[in-house]
């Protein structure tokens, strides 16, 4: 198997922009996460049950699920017994390669949009309060822009306070169209907005929408309506539902997705705000369960602060100087 | 919040139920499950250790009494474990300053400005202040805006200066406040990372230059083990006085709770519990305890139903319901004055036993409360009165007004009448309603 050393050899000669990015932007993540690990090394000169404890807390300290931290060092310690394991070295390896079949499970993954190639392509946008829906909405949009294809932002966050002009404002400042309308019924913002976009011929549609504890359940049914209204005007739309899941989020992360999935087909995850000290390890519990895959990542608040996710590389900027 | 955590422990009392005693043998597979519970509800790492070996010791060391049978004795120590976490005393507030300065901190989106125009409701309607909003948070697009548009619908007056230096601006707002009598001053921040040394300077600024009263971080309930940093980290600069917890009616187990008091030190004085703007609450640990372990929160719902609940149609209620002329006027004043209570299913949840009646996951929805009220308001006062005179025209005049159909008037007749009769059984063994 040993994935980690063939990335690593690839990467360390590499001098992709992108890996610049994740390096730069998981460092806070990964100094902690990886000196315990290597700490690990030096504190125990064979491979025992104190070990694998403290290798289940560091785990669990990375939020990557309880039971897939439990299930995890069971799996390592049979490993381990099984193929007579005693260097440390080795065991690293076999984690991180571990670590990344839970993540792939024999699927292949891409964090490419899905693109309508013949009419008009609407991204729709949830997740609960505070995850940074509408910046992710700002960056994404840029990024389309970027490749030359012409952007509307719909506002249907018709709740918060002032999240109508915080979305406008985006629009203002990375030069895209928007349609939004103050305290109106969401569902009605965005039939009026999808029909403006026909009108101008947009290619992409960028739709935000108010975060919402997916435990409400009027709340929950105000987005099945949105999502009848897209499926309504443009057959097969929306062609991309994101839910945007922040890093520093704990267990509550797969209930999130469960829970908006039942009412929309999530198609992918925006995983923001990397740039802290947060591992969001979650979303490796969040794909073991629900199959959904992360698209992006948030490493900070500019507009470009957005790349596709690549577990790959996600794992190498976790582990570079695991040596 | 908590519901799944509670079944979890549910599980655990019933088999010590089971075996009838709790021994060396057993303990082992009690606290285990204990254990993943507690990490499934984010509690903090280090912390689920020690409330482990705690619990045992206690458990195993503790005599049995006669009284308590052993499943009780261990709820005991876990309810006694859990408040000694949660904080045994509750720090109130700081309101008696003149004026008071209220410093709200935090990561981007945690809360904060919805938090600070809650806060200022709060204080104005408890405690008789005349809060003023500072925006401060000069970088997040239309943050200003948003903060305006909830001072706007709380009457509430926001100082701010555009994109001014935040340092600036919190000065500025302590001299309007002193020279416009406003005695309680709320200051917006930015959302900033604790590890974000220019932000935190600024902060850190802003706290030498205004001195102030309360410095709040308000943090997510639904955060994982990395809530330990953040709080670290904002109170190693700070430092912090206190922190306000939000989004506590998700279905998050809300572990940082546990962790936040015992790891930091810093108490939480504060929860945020419905998207409403009373919906903020004075935080008591043995409650949030009570809550955890399933049995209940009656003190909050009475408390919450008195702060909203005009006391004397409550009276006149009670009056009509014992002498059994209740009819439909006053089942829609009463419908009115429980729908200020916010979403029902959150004080259903509150009920002791709710999780074992299977009350934990109910879901109300609110349109169908709104059909209820809409066939009301389509009848006459004389029809609200005396039900019984509908007959089969009146009953679909009704319908038609109330967009609804014939079947769903009958349903509620027929609801009115077994509730009036209940009602009136409760009155006789003097039940008496939580409020």
């Amino acid at each position: 198997m040993n994935f980690f050393k063939n990335i690593k050899k690839i990467f360390d000669t590499n001098s992709d922009k992108e890996i610049k990015k994740y390096e730069d932007g998981l460092a806070k993540t990964r100094d902690d996460f990886v000196n315990r690990l290597n700490f690990l090394g030096i504190k125990y000169t064979k491979i025992d049950d104190a070990l694998f404890e403290e290798l289940e807390e560091i785990l669990i300290m990375s939020d990557i699920g309880v039971m897939t931290a439990i299930n995890l060092t069971e799996k390592l310690k049979k490993r381990v017994k099984e193929e007579k394991i005693e260097n440390f070295e080795y065991l690293k390896e076999i984690i991180v390669d571990e670590l990344l079949l839970i993540y792939v499970n024999g699927e292949i993954l891409s964090s490419k949009i899905n693109f309508n190639e013949s009419g008009k392509t609407v991204v729709l946008f949830v997740g609960v309060n505070g995850v940074g829906k509408t910046t992710s909405i700002a960056k994404l949009a840029k990024k389309m822009k970027d490749s030359e294809k012409t952007v509307m932002l719909i506002a249907a966050d018709t709740f918060r306070a002032g999240a109508v002009e915080q979305l406008k404002s985006w629009a203002e400042k990375i030069k895209v169209d928007f349609y939004g309308k103050e305290n109106s019924d969401p569902a009605s913002v965005v039939y009026d907005g999808l029909n403006k976009a026909k009108e101008k011929n947009i290619d992409v549609v960028l739709i935000d929408t108010a975060g919402r504890l997916h435990n409400k359940v009027n709340l929950m049914k105000e987005l099945e309506k949105i999502n009848k209204v897209i499926s309504g005007i443009i057959p097969d739309a929306p062609n991309e539902t994101l839910l945007v899941i922040d890093a520093t989020t704990g267990q509550n992360a797969v209930e999130q997705a469960k829970s908006f999935k039942e009412i929309v087909n999530l198609t992918g995850i925006i995983l923001t705000k990397l740039d802290g000290t947060a591992k969001g390890g979650i979303v490796l519990a969040v794909k073991e369960e629900t199959g959904i895959p992360v698209k992006f990542i948030g490493l900070g608040e500019k507009e470009d602060d957005m790349i596709p996710f690549d577990i790959e590389k996600y794992i190498y900027g976790l582990f570079k100087e695991w040596k | 919040m908590f519901e799944s955590f509670g079944e979890r422990i549910d599980n655990v009392i019933s088999k010590i139920k089971g075996t009838g005693k709790i021994t060396e043998e057993n303990i082992g597979e009690i606290t285990r499950e204990i254990r993943i519970a507690l990490l499934e509800a984010d509690v903090n790492y280090k912390i689920v250790s020690e409330f482990i070996s705690n619990v045992k010791e206690k458990a195993l060391g503790e005599e049995v009494r006669k009284s308590l049978k052993p499943s009780e004795l261990f709820i005991k120590i876990l309810r006694d474990e859990l408040i000694d976490l949660l904080g045994k005393e509750e720090v109130p507030l700081v309101i008696d300053k003149n004026p008071t300065i209220v410093l709200m901190a935090g990561l981007q989106g945690s809360g904060k400005t919805t938090t600070v125009g809650k806060l200022g409701n709060l204080v104005r309607k408890k405690y008789g202040k005349k809060p003023l909003f500072v925006a401060c948070d000069v970088y997040r697009p239309a943050a200003i805006d948003q903060l305006k548009t909830l001072g706007k619908s709380l009457n509430i007056p926001v100082y701010e200066e555009g994109n001014n230096s935040p340092v600036e601006i919190a000065k500025n707002s302590i001299q309007y406040a002193k020279e416009n009598n406003y005695d309680y001053i709320l200051i917006d921040t930015a959302g900033r990372l604790h590890v974000d040394e220019n932000l935190m300077e600024e902060l850190v600024n802003i706290k030498n230059e205004i001195n102030p009263d309360e410095i709040l971080l308000i943090i997510d309930a639904m955060m994982g083990q990395d809530a330990i940093n953040v709080i670290t980290g904002f109170n190693e600069k700070l430092p912090l006085t206190g922190c306000i917890l939000t989004k506590m009616d998700g279905d998050t187990k809300g572990g940082v709770a546990l962790s936040l008091r015992h790891l930091t030190n810093v108490p939480i004085k504060l929860i945020g519990d419905s998207e409403k703007l009373d919906g903020l609450s004075e935080f008591v640990p043995t409650r949030m305890a009570d809550r955890i372990l399933g049995m209940g929160d009656i003190v909050s719902i009475a408390e919450k139903a008195s702060e909203i609940i005009d006391e004397e149609e409550a009276l006149n209620t009670a009056k009509k319901l014992k002498k059994g002329n209740f009819d439909l006027e006053d089942f829609l004043t009463n419908m009115k004055q429980i729908k200020k209570l916010g979403p029902l299913e959150n004080i259903i949840k509150m009920l002791p036993g709710a999780r074992k009646m299977g009350l934990n996951n109910i879901n109300i929805d609110p349109k169908q409360l709104a059909r209820v009220e809409a066939i009301i308001l389509s009848m006459t006062p004389e029809e609200r009165r005396k039900p019984e005179i509908l007959k089969a025209s009146r009953k679909q005049r009704i319908a038609k007004g109330s967009g609804t159909s014939v079947e769903e008037v009958n349903r509620l007749l027929k609801q009115f009448e077994q509730m009036k009769i209940m009602m009136k059984q409760f009155s006789n063994n003097n039940f008496k309603m939580p409020f």
